[in-house]
């Protein structure tokens, strides 16, 4: 599209099962600041069934505005539903920014939606501002697997659209009873035309909630092997958090995709990184090297990871490991 | 009779890559060029479905003119027509740019000939990771899109009629899609192949067609490559690094005080 905009700022309120992924409130917050660049405002799309009682939550994260489309079809996430209900807002309410969440849901839902308005899209932004003097978004991504990054811009096309990854920006505070303005918008949506239907579902026996974890223990190639990961496991357990991976660990067969940190994996920022055996490759600090405290165990002095550590051993973690896991037992009294 | 088309990229390898840092260009120089992953596992399902159900596969690409080496490999898969699209026009086509190109091929290759059944994407590319060229070109075709594809259940060709696995977050959704769908393939959707000799043989013989911007495909100038590319890169650099802390090495220190030095770090991030 092309044209005049509303100089309004867009958060697509990813939602599943009635609940709102905490990512689309990320996105309010970092919506906000960059509304106030432009003297625009903040509004949320929020597409579904039944769904008007989480508009409260939508305001109470920032959104001035939302708008809603409620339909039947829209009871469960469907590429095709969901893409021409939110280009159809987008075409009638003009937004300036339309920002998506870079989650499998919103990255499948970005690609449609952006080719229906004809606009430019930057997939798995880590960075978003205002220029100062073009007012246009400068949407910076990590490229090549992360050697460098890229600062995009759509400086013709409208919306600008960016899916954002989670894990990025801070949750904003959230205000309880902020009301705003709800805004329904009618969308004719057929069963033929949509093409798609769930007939069954298979829930994963226990969702790994890497991206939430206080405390990563993460193994890398230098772990050797699925022996080495359980000791992971186990350190990672007395500490209540969550094993990590790099990809070559992954790829090794060792440990799922869920477990991966890095470019193509998750994005984390627990308050303590423990990186075990992990050379520290661009792609996975790319995915890491915004947590608080980085501890990293490697035989090689010449590690990367080293560079980035705010504690770094150089020797052996078939060592350090099972030491530090009696130490810590001896610490919680178990064992 | 499936009649199949396969849409794939020429990466370079991302495992192997240096970037000169002062220019923050990538180095092509040395760099080996592959399939992309993900188009391999769609390349391996599409010669499965070919086995079951007979049928014909259609591999395409848009890319510089050494990108007919991939589409050789696919011969390997194979593939029974192999298309090139290049062009100095097509360069530096970001992704809307890319879904008009190869959709615009994919219509003109269904109206001289006919029509596809099943449209076969890799979830992503690896040099560029973002997923959105399956989902675009699905728009412009005017067909739903399966992504994150792990396994096709079902095919019914006389219902027109589709069971597909697809990952989400949460878990595996079971799928019924009506035909022609365009599937994007995660890696567990179809595994690598050892082809025999003689297709292999045949590969090294086979040469694409190939389309330019100039027709007989009717491409809008405008819509093509940087020209049709709505995004411009502003600006590139290399990122900052997170300043080095303290460094132990296990021999000098002794692997008690190197754990008591962990142990200190966790109590004070209050995790322990």
């Amino acid at each position: 599209m092309r044209g005049e905009s509303t100089k309004e700022v867009w958060v697509y309120i990813e939602q599943e099962d009635k609940v709102i992924h905490p990512v689309s409130f990320e996105l309010l917050g970092r919506a906000r600041i960059l509304a106030e660049d432009l003297e625009g405002k903040v509004a949320g799309v929020l597409l579904g069934y039944e769904v008007l009682d989480l508009t409260s939550e939508v305001f109470a994260y920032g959104a001035d505005k939302v708008y809603l489309v409620s339909h039947k079809a829209l009871s469960y996430y469907r590429h095709r539903a969901y893409a021409k209900a939110l280009s159809e807002v987008a075409k009638q309410y003009k937004p300036e920014i339309l920002l998506l969440p870079a989650t499998p849901h919103g990255r499948d839902l970005a690609g449609g939606v952006a080719t229906l308005l004809e606009t430019g899209l930057t997939a798995d932004v880590t960075e978003l501002s205002i220029d100062k003097t073009t007012k246009k978004l400068l949407m910076t991504r990590p490229a090549y697997g992360g050697n460098i990054m890229a600062t995009i811009i759509c400086p013709e096309h409208l919306p600008q659209m960016a899916t954002v990854r989670p894990r990025i920006f801070p949750i904003p505070e959230k205000v309880e009873g902020k009301i705003g303005e709800i805004i329904e918008v009618k969308v004719e949506l057929s069963e033929e035309e949509i093409g798609v239907e769930r007939i069954g579902f298979i829930p994963k026996e226990k969702t790994v909630k890497i991206d939430l974890a206080e405390v990563i223990v993460a193994g890398g190639k230098g772990i050797g092997g699925k022996e080495g990961f359980s000791k992971l496991f186990e350190l990672a357990k007395l500490l209540n958090g969550e094993v990590g991976a790099s990809r070559l660990a992954v790829e090794a067969g060792w440990i799922s995709y869920e477990h991966q940190v890095g470019q193509t994996g998750k994005t984390v920022r627990p308050k303590v990184y423990l990186a075990v055996g992990i050379s520290g490759a661009i792609q996975h600090r790319a995915g890491m090297q915004n947590s608080d405290c980085i501890i990293s165990i490697n035989i090689d002095p010449k590690a990367d990871i080293f560079k980035i550590s705010d504690l770094g051993i150089v020797g052996d973690w078939k060592k350090v490991i099972p030491a530090l896991i009696e130490r810590i037992k001896k610490e919680k009294g178990v064992g | 009779m499936l009649n199949l088309l396969v849409s794939v990229k020429q990466v370079p390898d991302t495992t192997n890559i240096r970037i000169n840092l002062e220019t923050g260009t990538l180095i092509r120089e040395g760099v080996p060029a592959i399939i992309n992953p993900y188009d391999v596992s769609a390349l391996a399902l599409a010669c499965r479905l070919k086995r079951t159900y007979g049928g014909r596969i259609t591999v395409i690409t848009m890319g510089p003119p050494q990108a007919r080496l991939a589409l050789k490999e696919a011969v390997e898969y194979f593939a029974d027509r192999i298309i090139l699209l290049t062009d100095r026009k097509f360069a530096g086509a970001d992704t809307l740019a890319t879904s008009y190109t190869l959709a615009q091929a994919i219509k003109y290759l269904e109206k001289m000939d006919k029509p596809f059944d099943l449209f076969l994407f890799g979830k992503q590319a690896i040099d560029g990771d973002t997923a959105q060229v399956g989902p675009g070109v699905a728009a412009r075709l005017n067909i739903p899109v399966v992504t994150y594809t792990i396994k096709i259940e079902d095919l019914d060709l006389e219902k027109r009629r589709i069971i597909v696995h697809r990952k989400t977050e949460k878990g595996i959704e079971i799928l019924s899609a009506r035909l022609p769908v365009l599937l994007t393939c995660e890696k567990e959707a179809g595994h690598p192949i050892l082809s025999p000799f003689s297709t292999i043989l045949e590969a090294q013989k086979t040469e694409p067609e190939v389309f330019s911007a100039d027709g007989p495909i009717p491409y809008e100038p405008q819509h093509l490559g940087l020209k049709g590319s709505p995004t411009r890169v502003h600006r590139v650099y290399t990122p900052e690094l997170k300043k080095q802390g303290k460094i132990l090495y296990l021999e000098e220190v002794g692997v008690e005080n190197a754990v008591e030095e962990i142990v200190k770090i966790l109590k004070e991030k209050g995790v322990l």
